[in-house]
This record gives C-alpha cells, structure tokens and sequence, in this order.
C-alpha cells in the first residue's frame, strides 16, 4: 500500500487506516435496484428510527418522487424513472434514454412495438460510505469520523455547520438543515450497528433490494446477482460504486443499476477531491521549485555587479 | 399487488428470482408491472372477455387436465333440457325475470335434481344478497338422490361440458383484442404460460384483489377465474388455487365472523322474517333434503352458535333461542342503509374503522345520509371525515349541509390501534395468527372489544330485571368473558368461538365434535379447533427452521388446521400423488389413511374406492374421490346449477357505466345488477341509451403504496403524508395533449354525480387502448385523499354512484366513465350548476342506467325506487 491510497484508491483496511484496531469487518449496503418496488419503506424506516424531520409536502411531478434528493432530512431517497421504450437495433449497449417522440399514433400497435415495454426504474439511494470520504477529509472540527465498520458519521455535537463537507461530497450526499445549521447524513444506523442490529431501511426492505452485511461478501453477491441477470437477457445490469478502483476507492453502499448511472441521477465518475492532492502538491512543488530555479538563474545570470 | 401489497408482493419476486415469469394485466403501469416479465394493458371491466379467452384457449387447444377435469369437476353433469344459455338468449339465460330483474334458476339445475330452497323467490335471495352465504361451500342441491346424471363421455350435448364449450366459443383472441383492447399477441403469450405451467408437474396460483370484486359483474369474475383452475387442475393443489388479497387486515376474519348483514358467523346464512319461521326450517334450508357433504351437519353447527350466544337459556324446548335471532326482509346492505339514512328511516349508526365520507362510493350520499341521523359513533384512531362531514364536507360549500342546522350528534371514540391490543388476524390463506399487544393505549383509546363488551354490559345493567319481552335476548345472552383490569381477555373470546363441551367444559378439537343436542356451544364452527386442547393454537411460532414447508405449527388455519383447501385433489381418484414433484396429501394404503405434509381435507379413514350406496346423504353420500367435501356433489364447479343471482356462467357485460356497446351479447350489462333508481343516485348513460359520449373517457381508482384506503391512517402521518402529499389524476401525453391538461397543473373530473378537481400527473404509464375500433383514454386516480389531515385533497369516492354486484351486493368503484376538464373546478352553487349542465346534456334522469334489460321481452324497462320496494320494516337498522 502506497502512501497515495491515504487519499484514493484502493485501501484493505479502511477502518484499520483511521486508527480502529480489533474492528469488525467493513460494513455497508448491496441495492439491488432490479428488485425495488419502489415502496419507499426504507425512506419511512429510516425516518421513524433516525428521528429525521418530515421535509416537506410538496408534490414535484418527478412520476412517484416527491422526495426529489438525498439531503439533511432525506437520508433515503427513492428515484422513479420512467423509460419510454427506444427502438434498439441490437444488443448494443443503451445510451441514456431520453424520450423519443413516437411516430405511431397511440393504440395503433399490436405487438412489442407499443408501450408495453416501457420501463419504469426505481432505486433507492443512500450515502456511499465512501473509502476515501470527501466530507471527512475536509470536516476541520472532526465532527465526521470512521467508525469501526469503516461507515461514515456526523456526530451532531461537534459540528459546527461549517458546510465543507457539503462541496466537498461528490455524490451530493451531505447537506445541512436550513433552520438547525447543522450538516446531517446517513449513519448507517450507527447505534443500531452497536446493536448488533441490521440498519432500517434493509431491515423494512420488503423484496431486499437493500442488503446489509459485510462488504466482502456483499460485493461477492452482487457479482453473482450481475451473472445471473446476465445470463437471463438482462443485458443491462451493471454495478455501481463497488470498484475500489473507482474515484472514492470504493463506495460502502454500493448498487446494481439497469441503466448508466447518470439516468438515475447519480455521477458517472465521482472522485473524492483529496485524490487530487498528491498531484496538487506536486504541481505547487514543481511550481515552487520552478521559482526557486527560476529565482536562482535570475541571481546566477546577472552575477554580482 | 406491489401497490397495495408490498410485503406480500416479496414472494412474488421469490418466485421471480426462482424462474417463475410475472404477466401484470391492469389497465395503467403500476410498481407491479414495473417488476413483471409482461404487462398486459387492458380496458378495465372487461376482465370476463378476457378470463373467457383463456378458457376459449383451453377448450379450442386442448389444455385442459383431462383425469382431473373429468373426475373432480362437475363437466360430466347433464343439465337439464329446459337451460338456456347466453348464447340462445343473446347474453341473458333462461329464467330471467325483467320485472324483478332476476333470475328463476330452476332451469340451470342438473337433470333430475330441483331447485334449492334459497329464501322465498329469487328476487328476495337477490335482496338479501344470497350469494355471498355460500363462501365457505355451494349452496344445497336437491334430488332423489345425492347423485346427479353424469356422462363420462361428455359427449351428451347438455353436459356442462358441451355447455362450456358453446358459452366460450365466441371468446377468441380476436374478440379479447376488441373488447378489451388487448393486444393478442400478449394475450396468446399470458394463455400459453398459465397452461404450459398447468398440469400434472406443475400449478398456477392466481392472486386478485379488489380490482377483481368492485363491479357489478364482480363474483362472475372470479368464478371465471375458478373456471380456468379447474380446467387446468390447479385447485387443491401445492403451488395452485385462488387467492384473495384483502384491503385490510383481517378482512378475510370479518366474513368468517362478520360484520354483514345476511350473514351468521361461518356462513350460516341469516334467517330470513319470511321463509324461516322456526329453528327447523332454518336449519333445513342450511343443510338441504339429502343433502351430501358436510353442509348437510349445519343442524350442529347452527345450534351450537345458539348456545354460545345465550348459553343455558338457549334449550331445546324454545328451540335454542332462535327466535332472539333478528330476521332479514330485504337488503340491508351498507348502500341500502345510506339511501334509507337519507330517506329518514335510519336514526342511529356506528361507525368501527370506516370512512365512508371518503371510502365509499357516491360519497355525497354518504354524507348528505350521515347529516341525516339522531346520533353517530365514531371509533377511529383519528378525526376522520365521517366524524367532520358537518363542518368540512364539499356540501358545505354548495349549501347543502349547514353546519349550524345539521341535526346529527356525533360521538367520537378514539380507538386503540393494533399494536395496542391482542387479537387475531385472519388473512387470505384463512390463517389465523395471533398478535400480542405491543404498547398500552394512550389516553382514552380503547380497543373495539372494550368497547363492546362494555356497551353490552352496561345495557344489560340498565335493563336488569326488566320483565318486558323484548329485553330477553339482551338480558339472556351469555356475558361472561375474562377480564384483565377492565379490558376483556382476547383470548376467552377466541375460546369461546372455539366452543367446548358444556358438560365438561373442554375446549372441541373441531367442527366433527358439534352437536345438535345443546350440548356443546361454538361461536364459529369452521374456526373450531383453534383452542383445541385448550391451547391458543393461532399463536404458534415455531420458525420454519424447525419444521417443513407446510409449517402446520404456525399459526391455525381454517378447517381444522388445513393449509390448503380440498386437498384431496392433489391426488388422483386412486389416491396417488399426480406427481412426485407436486406431491401433497395421498392415500397411505397400508395403513388405511390419508396422509401427506398437509392436514388431509377428507375423512382421514375414507378409502380413494369408497362408493356410497343411494340412501346415503351427508358426508357419507360422498365418494372416495370426491375432493370437494362441502360443495353439494363433491365436485369443482364449471357450471353453477343453483346458487348465483347472475347466471351459472361467466358472460362478459359491459360496466353499469361503460363508452362501449357490448360487443358480444344485445344484453348491455348485467341484467341482474342492483341499481336505485333514484334522483340521487344518477347514473352516466351508456348505450344503447344516448348521450354516452357526453362522459367519454374510462375513469379506474385504486391505491399508492403511500397512502392507506380512505386516508385516517396515512394522511395523519408526516412521513407518509410527505411521500404523497397531494391528490392527482393520471393522463396519457396524448389525453393530456387532446384536452390541453398541464403536467402539475390542475384538472376537474366529472361525472352525474360530482365534479372534483386534482392536480395532473402526464405519463406514458397511461396508454390509450384501442377498443371496437376507436382509441379510448382511460384516467386513473387515487382515492385517498379527503378534507382533513396533514395533506387534503377531494374524494374520487364522490365520482361514483351506487350500482352493485346482485350476489354479493358490491358496489361498482373500480370502473365508471368521466369527462376531464383543464383548470379548477367552479365554487359554490356553480358547482352544482356544472354537473347538472353536464347531466342535462347527457339527458340523464333517474332512469338513466335503471333500464338493464336490453334484450327480451323486458328491454328497456326502468328500475326506479319504490316501483317494487318491499321495505317498510327499518328496526334494527341502526
């Protein structure tokens, strides 16, 4: 392990790199989006338990979304998609689906060329519990800290409402209450964790969309999950956020998606900003001692009058 | 189902995730047809053309179970000579009676049997609801013998059959796509799975909730349903059957014990004021003349129930107390009431859990008959609408409730809600599962058998010593339930409807041990054995770890413990399993039982070659392979001789309220359905009357997951209420284009009845369907929505009108015909003035729709309200 996986990339160890020692193994969430029925009980399991504020009586036309995203007082958020059907010529791999304008009148059809086919996604969404978590790396008061499950929490009597951490997250994840100040997001259900307890959402999870369990295992399960899918015809099926080798070297709550993730809102390319570091350092090194050389040739080239 | 029942869905996507193919048939994209393999659009009513097709598909391409249809279903039964079918008579069958509109089914019976005694003529057993006293078994059968004509070659023209075959014939892909405007080729693709996964290796289930029951043809669409099952021997077997999911919790209990009006606990039917004068002519009419199977016991059942209601008072010699029974006159159905509530013949009424203010169809009716009472009580776990009409309805507005003048005094109780309180539920598999209290009440909350109990204690007080006839029943009923604290035991009550031996006070092990002497009492004696042993048998949880799939030490199902119903048919007539692979329950030749993972349902020691001579009658008079132990042949029926308002066969007809002419039949509708000819009751025209086009688009209601029936207990809740916190309609792009509705902009919906106006949802989830010929927009809207709690809305209950099922006395909610128009809906009097606009341009009068004959010798003949009531008695209503 380089000295570079500090900050991005891969890292064995998560919990272990911020200090636990005797820690259980790495905790988080496989969403297997190709069975949500888009109850929405995790988004009520995680209120009724967390204690989360109701976030408003809005109805926003987005099909059955009337959350809108994930934020202060939504620590689950389930995303409805609908999907007019496109004309595939072949297995080719689906671009993101925006409507197309029907040529056929309505009704008109008899076969698989009418609506029938049209897909309607949900998927439930949740903090990443990033490996290499942006809102920690730049929380300055250490409100945000790695638990032993190598989960991500705020810890509501230290923050300082700062709001860092809230630019900083890729994901667009952490945000803070209007009226409290404070930044709040997924625990993981830390406490019930402590428990010895499943978090809420996959415990009220009625078709286990929602898996919680060890990473390792969860990441073998969802490979498995993808192969069998594949194996069915649905071609489409791909994971989301379980590659260490991503951008926040992996995500703890990782996804299986039937579409490219920008369809349900999510970033195709997330990277943590620290993994920037190393490379910002070395450009302002390199810039430093460009001045310095340039400093020194300045001083060597005009010589002592 | 993964709307409305999303915990129950998971084993859907179980069996998904095991290879099992999900075809959704609805007429709008739903969660579920998000997760099925297919969705299947079609016009919603016009479930009967399709089941039809399917039985079509069966019949033309020889799909059926041969052995099974053959020995266990009643297709070898010769009807007789003077039945005519929907296909002679142009949708109507012989018997009908257009003055009464209803049927004299004598014709339908099988050669050589008569026609039962349902209560007095068929009109009045159509009042009474008749058909729903059947749910736990066929109604009598009648004849010299117990044993009808068969011709095992079903060659005889008028075996069922023959007959089957000639009902469906016209019931073609061709025909499904024009009247339902399906597409075949999906059709074909949903008929080749179901029968495909039919047969002796493996079985079809088919699951239906109340988009299936809520219409005027509701029963017919499940008999069509039970039909194919049969056809395709998927009844009584693992993995087959047919499965109702309810709207609540324990609604399959509040039938079993019920809260209706024509029903006794266990389906015995309510005695009626005017064919059963005595004990022994209501028990003949439960138990039939020769009666074969075990309805032919109902004499223990009945007077076992006596002595649980009035115990040592209830005596041989006054006939059991059955004249403490109220009697029935008619219909008192739920609507009925309503209607008389608004006529002023109703003065009192509870309400327990009910919102009829929004839950109810026309519910103007609803409100303007509430506003019409002495005295309400309302038991809710908040203030509903039933309890606030008087203040908040949309009547206020328009002028027709004023809230200082309305004379109606409600009592509002708040209630304990299931987690405050122990009790059973009984779900769809008739599963009874026990359920402790999890937290105490608050306040003044109190579960309903509180209440109950007390009310009738504190009336007994109050008429203590009373020498007046009429307290008898009152002061004799048998009170004496435990009770912890001031709360009465739950379980003393499950006991009791359990029932024990009065001599020895022993818990009976079943309905086997009934007697008809006075000697054992039993408050419901198909739940009978659930306290066998005196051990709360439904609050078993043994983990299924620990026992086999069959898991028969969970919970307590009805009969007797037995998972799946009739599973005698899960073996051969020989009593072999059909197959290894679907083996269930089968007959143990070596030691002279049957035997299996389930609870046989069959005499345990009745050998599979069992004949009984002539004479026999009762359980003794059916055979060895007869699996259908409490139907009056012993055998599944495709044809129904006796027992259905409607016909003994499914026959598509077009909703009460339908754009379309019927396509198959001159006969419209139903044309036995009940209506109430009544200026407050208006029906939208539909052909052959005019005006039809007046209320041009199909309107279906049904749930979101979000939300819970009527709305009092989700529309509380912040964290549901933010999940759907506003009443909308659902459009197609292309309706939406037609009438220049905005995407989240507003709308209002009308019919005859009411306009009410919601916010637009634009979504290719709604299609238009292509029916007849011409392209038809179907709107859909939830109903949860009313005007109290954290998030309102108006009522699509209001849309509706009052049209019902004849057997069972359904209300039609889930189809009707509306016009959409862009923006808010007028205030005040203009309101009123709109719908009557619309009513006047439509031409509609209390007649409209009442005219349900539209072929014979009655077409055209209106049903108008008090031409033919045979109401004037109003006691007991209340």
């Amino acid at each position: 392990m380089t000295l570079d996986n500090r900050l991005s990339g891969p890292l064995d160890d998560v919990a272990g790199e911020a200090g636990h020692t005797g820690h259980p193994p790495r905790m988080g969430f496989f969403t297997d989006t190709s069975v949500c029925i888009g109850c929405k009980a995790c988004e009520v399991a995680c209120k009724e338990w967390n204690l989360v504020p109701e976030d408003g009586l809005d109805l926003l036309g987005m099909s059955f979304d009337n959350t809108g995203s994930l934020g202060a007082s939504s620590w689950r958020h389930v995303a409805f998609i609908e999907q007019a059907p496109v004309a595939v010529p072949d297995a080719a791999p689906r671009a993101v689906d925006l409507p197309m304008p029907s040529f056929t009148r309505p009704g008109d059809g008899t076969g698989a060329e009418t609506r029938s086919d049209f897909r309607w996604l949900m998927s439930s969404d949740v903090c990443k519990h990033c490996t290499h978590a942006a809102c920690l790396d730049v929380c300055p008061t250490g409100a945000l800290f790695r638990t032993e499950f190598g989960t991500v929490v705020v810890q509501q009597d230290i923050c300082n409402g700062c709001g860092y951490c809230v630019s900083a997250c890729p994901y667009g994840v952490i945000d803070r209450r209007e009226d409290d100040g404070r930044a709040f997001k997924c625990t993981l259900c830390y406490d019930r964790l402590k428990g010895g307890l499943e978090p809420a959402c996959a415990k009220a999870c009625p078709t286990e969309s929602i898996q919680f369990g060890p990473l390792d295992e969860l990441r073998e399960r969802a490979a498995a999950r993808v192969e069998q899918l594949h194996g069915a015809g649905v071609v489409e099926a791909r994971l989301y956020g379980e590659s260490p080798d991503d951008g926040v070297g992996g995500a703890g709550a990782f996804f299986l998606l039937l579409d490219e993730p920008e369809v349900y809102g999510l970033p195709p390319d997330p990277v943590v900003p620290a993994k920037m570091l190393p490379r910002m350092w070395r450009f302002a090194g390199a810039a430093a001692a460009a001045m310095l050389t340039a400093a020194a040739v300045a001083f060597a080239g005009k010589g002592p009058r | 189902m993964a709307e409305a029942h999303p915990v129950g869905f998971q084993w859907v996507m179980e069996a998904k995730a095991r290879g099992a193919k999900v075809f959704h048939i609805d007429p709008r994209f739903t969660r579920t047809s998000a997760l099925a393999d297919s969705y299947i659009p079609i016009r919603a009513g016009t479930d009967i053309a399709l089941l039809g097709g399917v039985v079509n598909y069966i019949l033309t391409n020889d799909k059926a179970f041969h052995e099974y249809v053959l020995a266990y279903t009643n297709a070898s039964f010769i009807v007789t000579g003077d039945y005519a079918d929907a296909e002679d008579l142009d949708g109507l069958f012989s018997g009908y009676d257009g003055e009464t509109a209803s049927y004299d089914a004598t014709s339908w019976q099988y050669e050589g049997m008569e026609a039962t005694h349902e209560p007095g003529s068929a009109a009045e057993s159509k009042e009474q609801a008749a058909g729903l006293q059947h749910e736990s078994g066929g109604p009598a059968l009648e004849g010299e013998t117990a044993h009808p004509t068969a011709d095992p070659t079903l060659q005889h023209p008028n075996c069922v059959w023959q007959i089957l075959k000639r009902h469906f014939a016209r019931y073609t892909p061709e025909m499904v796509e024009e009247i339902c405007g399906t597409p075949r080729e999906q059709f074909l693709e949903l008929c080749e799975a179901w029968t495909a996964n039919s047969g002796r290796e493996r079985t079809s289930a088919v699951v239906y909730a109340v988009g299936w029951t809520q219409h005027s043809v509701g029963v017919q669409y499940i008999r069509t349903a039970a039909i194919i099952q049969l056809l395709l021997g998927n009844m009584g077997r693992p993995g087959g059957g047919i499965m109702a999911m309810r709207g609540h919790a324990s609604i399959q209990g509040s039938t079993d014990i019920p809260t209706l009006f024509n029903l006794l606990p266990g389906y015995l039917a309510m005695p009626s004021a005017s064919s059963h004068q005595d004990l022994n002519s209501w028990i003949e009419s439960l138990r039939g003349t020769n009666q074969k199977g075990f309805w032919r016991n109902a004499d223990t059942y009945a007077v076992s129930l006596l002595k649980e209601y009035w115990g040592d008072a209830a005596t041989a010699d006054n006939d059991f107390c059955f004249d403490y029974l109220p009697r029935i006159t008619g219909d008192h159905g739920t609507y009925r009431t309503t209607m008389d509530m608004v006529d002023g013949k109703v003065f009192g009424y509870f309400l327990l859990g009910q919102n009829p203010a929004v839950g109810s169809s026309h519910g103007k009716l609803q409100r303007l008959g509430m506003a019409n009472l002495d005295w309400l009580v309302v038991r809710d776990l908040a203030m509903i609408e039933s309890a606030t009409f008087w203040k908040d309805s949309p009547e206020i507005e328009t002028g027709e409730i004023v809230p200082e003048e309305c004379r109606t005094e409600v009592f509002f109780f708040p209630a304990a809600a299931h987690t405050e309180k122990e009790g059973t539920f009984t779900q769809t598999q008739r599963m009874l599962q026990w359920r402790e209290k999890a937290v105490e009440p608050k306040g003044d909350q109190r579960s309903d058998l509180w209440f109950f109990y007390h009310l009738g204690r504190r009336l007994r007080e109050r008429q203590h010593g009373s020498a007046d006839e009429r307290d008898r029943p009152l002061l004799d009923l048998n009170w004496d339930y435990e009770v912890h604290g001031d709360e009465p035991s739950a379980a003393s009550v499950l006991r009791a409807i359990n029932g024990y031996d009065r001599n020895t006070g022993k818990e009976l092990a079943g309905y086997l041990d009934l007697k008809a002497d006075g000697s054992t009492s039993c408050g419901c004696w198909i739940y009978c054995g659930v306290y066998a042993d005196g051990v709360n048998q439904a609050a078993r949880r043994k983990p299924r770890t620990e026992q086999d799939s069959t898991a028969l030490e969970w919970g307590w199902a009805w009969p007797y413990n037995r998972r799946i119903l009739y599973n005698r048919a899960s073996a051969d007539p020989q009593g072999r399993p059909w197959s290894e692979r679907k083996r269930y329950v089968w007959w143990d030749e070596a030691a002279g039982a049957w035997t299996g993972s389930d609870v046989p349902d069959f005499e345990k020691d009745k050998p599979p070659s069992y004949r009984p001579s002539e004479d026999a009658v009762g359980p003794d008079a059916l055979r060895g392979d007869d699996p259908f132990i409490m139907q009056a042949d012993g055998k599944g029926w495709l044809y129904v001789p006796t027992g259905l308002q409607d016909g003994p066969m499914p026959t598509h007809y077009e909703p009460h309220e339908s754009p379309f002419r019927n396509a198959l039949y001159g006969q419209q509708g139903n044309p036995t359905r009940k209506v109430y000819g009544r200026a407050d009751n208006p029906s939208n025209p539909s052909p052959p009357e005019g005006h039809a086009e007046v209320y041009p688009f199909v309107l279906t209601t049904s749930r979101l997951t979000e939300h819970h029936t009527a709305g009092g207990m989700s529309r509380q809740l912040p964290y549901l209420s933010e999940l759907q916190p506003e009443m909308f309609v659902e459009v197609s792009p292309e309706l939406a284009r037609e009438l220049g509705l905005e995407h989240l902009g507003w709308c209002h919906v009308v019919t005859s009845r009411a306009a009410i106006e919601s916010r637009v949802m634009v979504t290719d989830r709604m299609r238009p369907l292509r029916v007849q010929g011409r392209l038809v927009h179907q709107v859909w809207m939830p109903y949860h929505w009313g005007p109290t709690g954290l998030t309102t809305g108006e009522s699509a209950n209001d849309l509706f009108g009052v049209a019902l099922d004849p057997n069972v006395l359904i209300q039609e909610s889930k189809v009707t015909t509306c016009d959409v128009r862009p923006g808010r809906r007028p205030r005040g009097p203009d309101l009123l003035a709109l719908v009557e606009d619309y009513r006047q341009r439509a031409g509609v009068t209390p007649e409209t729709g009442t005219r349900i004959a539209t072929v014979g010798a009655s077409a055209g003949r209106a049903h108008l309200e008090n031409a033919h009531d045979p109401e004037t008695d109003t006691e007991g209503q209340s």
